[in-house]
């Protein structure tokens, strides 16, 4: 989806600052199952991970994580409402075809929703499609013609998104790099991590 | 990885006399009984090791390595079972056993009732997964196996797995849960109702007493091996396989092999009917309609699943439509409902229900994964 080495998950930090000890986690699009390693560790949650890829699958089982082989696109039919304290999905959203759906579904399964995602109306990008292509960067490192990436949305987008769901943003960090982005994050910050609840 | 490089070579069956009664769910009690069964590998000094392998409707306890007599005979899940295979011998204690009821050397209808000193044929009671599991219970305790590392099993084979972690939760930690559903649904009953009619209503039949008459009823066993193999297999899988390809080249317009999947009906029905006992065929098909945990919970899957406390693996085939992946995702929320830790691996496979005894790579990686964190 986006590609962030291990050392520079700074979002599963903000993640973690969130999550009180011994909650219930579900990560959607959970990958090799670092975060919800990285909770387990930090928080001691109880976790699940969603992921549709089998190397992916294989390496969470590896790693000894409760993960789900079930494709995202079906959304969270057989999940209980509230059965979760937090629905997490990390820098996958812009992967998933039905936004507004699974948005909604997270927050029927879970108290909150934390989604993290890269920032489409990152400046560099916005250059980038000035000068006449679509951005390749750190963070969003694929071509337009091979990337998994299905929905391209900027901070405001989502923000709006938001207030047209009923979706109350909790809380909200943004980042440049590791660099948090306070002023413009719409404009500066490549990545953006929001909390959010039912309104 | 080459077979020969792990296989576990040859291996002896051997045979457990049990002398307690076993009271059977159906009311009925077998006064004494054998159980036939095969070891790989080595207990280790505090039993942790060991690991139960349940079989489905034909299967056994010869899961894996070859007879010395028999360069053939090689155990229906060889490919997962040997030194370095995913479930690897030199790491886990593995067993096999053959159920009660069947036909492989563990009492059943075949076997001579003491009470008559006939075979019992249709006198053999009812056995169900719970009793099965009983059983297994008891030759566990006879090995000094207090607690199992892992019980699992395929389809029917899940099923007992599914068993043992609610009714001796406290002696599984690991619960391996494969193309498996938590009961049958109308569908599924309706084919084994189909088969069993076929052996039924076959005039040698006998009403399960053909033993004494020296017949058997292979045509009634070969319908219900047919009709079983049309829902083993998938749609892709017999278009692969067979598609509408032709034996003799041309229609023939007669009631003879014309196509080539039916050749290979007949050849698995005639191949089946000349080993397996149709009153085995019968009872395990109807301890397969029986089985529903939920029963005493009013259908309640959830409530059913609270008494677990193993840790789950589950595992669906995409182009199984005799447990389709949706069973094993009712299983595994109610795992999830109870907090369970569980992992589910719905894989790609074009085999259909069979998918679970293929060496599909990404299968066999996921259970080689999870095996290596099953600590012993």
């Amino acid at each position: 989806m986006v590609n962030l080495t291990q050392d520079s998950r700074f979002d599963f930090d903000i993640i973690t600052r969130w999550i009180t000890p011994g909650e219930r986690v579900l990560d959607l699009g959970c990958g090799d199952g670092d975060l919800l390693a990285h909770l387990i560790a930090e928080r001691n949650v109880k976790g699940y991970g969603i992921e549709r890829d089998v190397n992916h699958v294989v390496a969470c089982i590896k790693a000894g994580i409760n993960v789900l082989q079930i494709d995202l696109e079906q959304g969270l039919a057989g999940f209980e409402d509230a059965q979760f304290d937090h629905v997490i999905m990390s820098l996958s959203l812009q992967a998933v075809h039905n936004t507004d759906g699974i948005l909604s579904e997270m927050l029927r399964v879970g108290r909150e929703a934390v989604v993290s995602f890269p920032n489409f109306g990152y400046w560099r990008h916005r250059v980038s499609i000035a000068e006449g292509h679509m951005p390749v960067s750190d963070i969003l490192p694929f071509e337009w013609y091979n990337t998994p990436n299905v929905r391209f949305f900027t901070m405001a987008d989502f923000e709006l998104l938001c207030e047209k769901r009923n979706i109350s943003i909790l809380q909200r960090v943004a980042f440049d790099e590791d660099r948090e982005i306070t002023t413009d994050p719409n404009n500066y910050a490549s990545v953006a991590i929001y909390r959010l609840g039912r309104a | 990885m080459t077979t020969s490089a792990t296989s576990i070579g040859i291996v002896t069956p051997q045979r457990a006399h049990f002398d307690t009664p076993l009271a059977l769910k159906s009311g009925g009690v077998l006064p004494a009984y054998d159980l036939v069964y095969e070891t790989y590998g080595t207990l280790n000094a505090t039993a942790s090791n060991a690991v139960l392998v349940c079989h489905a409707l034909s299967g056994s306890h010869h899961v894996a390595g070859v007879y010395a007599d028999d360069p053939k005979s090689v155990g229906w899940w060889d490919n997962l079972v040997g030194p370095g295979r995913p479930l690897d011998t030199n790491k886990f204690f593995v067993i096999g056993v053959n159920n009660l009821g069947g036909c492989y050397g563990s009492t059943g209808p075949k076997s001579i009732n003491p009470a008559s000193g006939k075979p019992w044929g249709a006198d053999f009671p009812f056995v169900t997964v719970e009793d099965w599991v009983d059983s297994h219970v008891r030759l566990a305790d006879r090995l000094g196996i207090q607690r199992f590392a892992a019980v699992l099993g395929g389809s029917l084979g899940g099923m007992q797995a599914l068993d043992w972690t609610l009714r001796y939760a406290d002696r599984v930690r690991h619960g391996m849960v494969i193309a498996a559903a938590p009961k049958l649904s109308a569908e599924n009953i309706a084919f084994n109702e189909v088969a069993r009619q076929a052996i039924l209503r076959d005039p040698d039949f006998h009403g399960g007493n053909y033993y004494e008459h020296g017949v058997v009823p292979v045509s009634g066993l070969r319908l219900a091996r047919m009709l079983g193999h049309i829902t083993y297999l998938s749609d892709d899988a017999m278009a692969e396989k067979f598609g509408r390809r032709l034996r003799h080249g041309e229609h023939k317009f007669h009631f003879g092999v014309d196509f080539e999947i039916e050749s290979y009906l007949h050849y698995q029905g005639d191949k089946f009917a000349g080993f397996f006992d149709a009153n085995t065929y019968l009872l395990t098909t109807k301890a397969l309609d029986y089985f529903d945990p939920a029963y005493d919970y009013d259908g309640n899957l959830q409530e059913a699943m609270a008494r677990a406390k193993a840790k789950f693996f589950i595992a669906s085939f995409t182009t199984d439509w005799r447990f389709s992946p949706g069973r094993s995702r009712e299983l595994l929320f109610a795992l999830m409902h109870n907090g369970l830790d569980v992992t589910y691996a719905e894989l790609d496979s074009a085999a259909g229900h069979d998918s679970f005894l293929l060496d599909d790579e990404h299968y066999h990686a996921a259970l080689r994964a999870y095996f290596s964190n099953i600590e012993v």
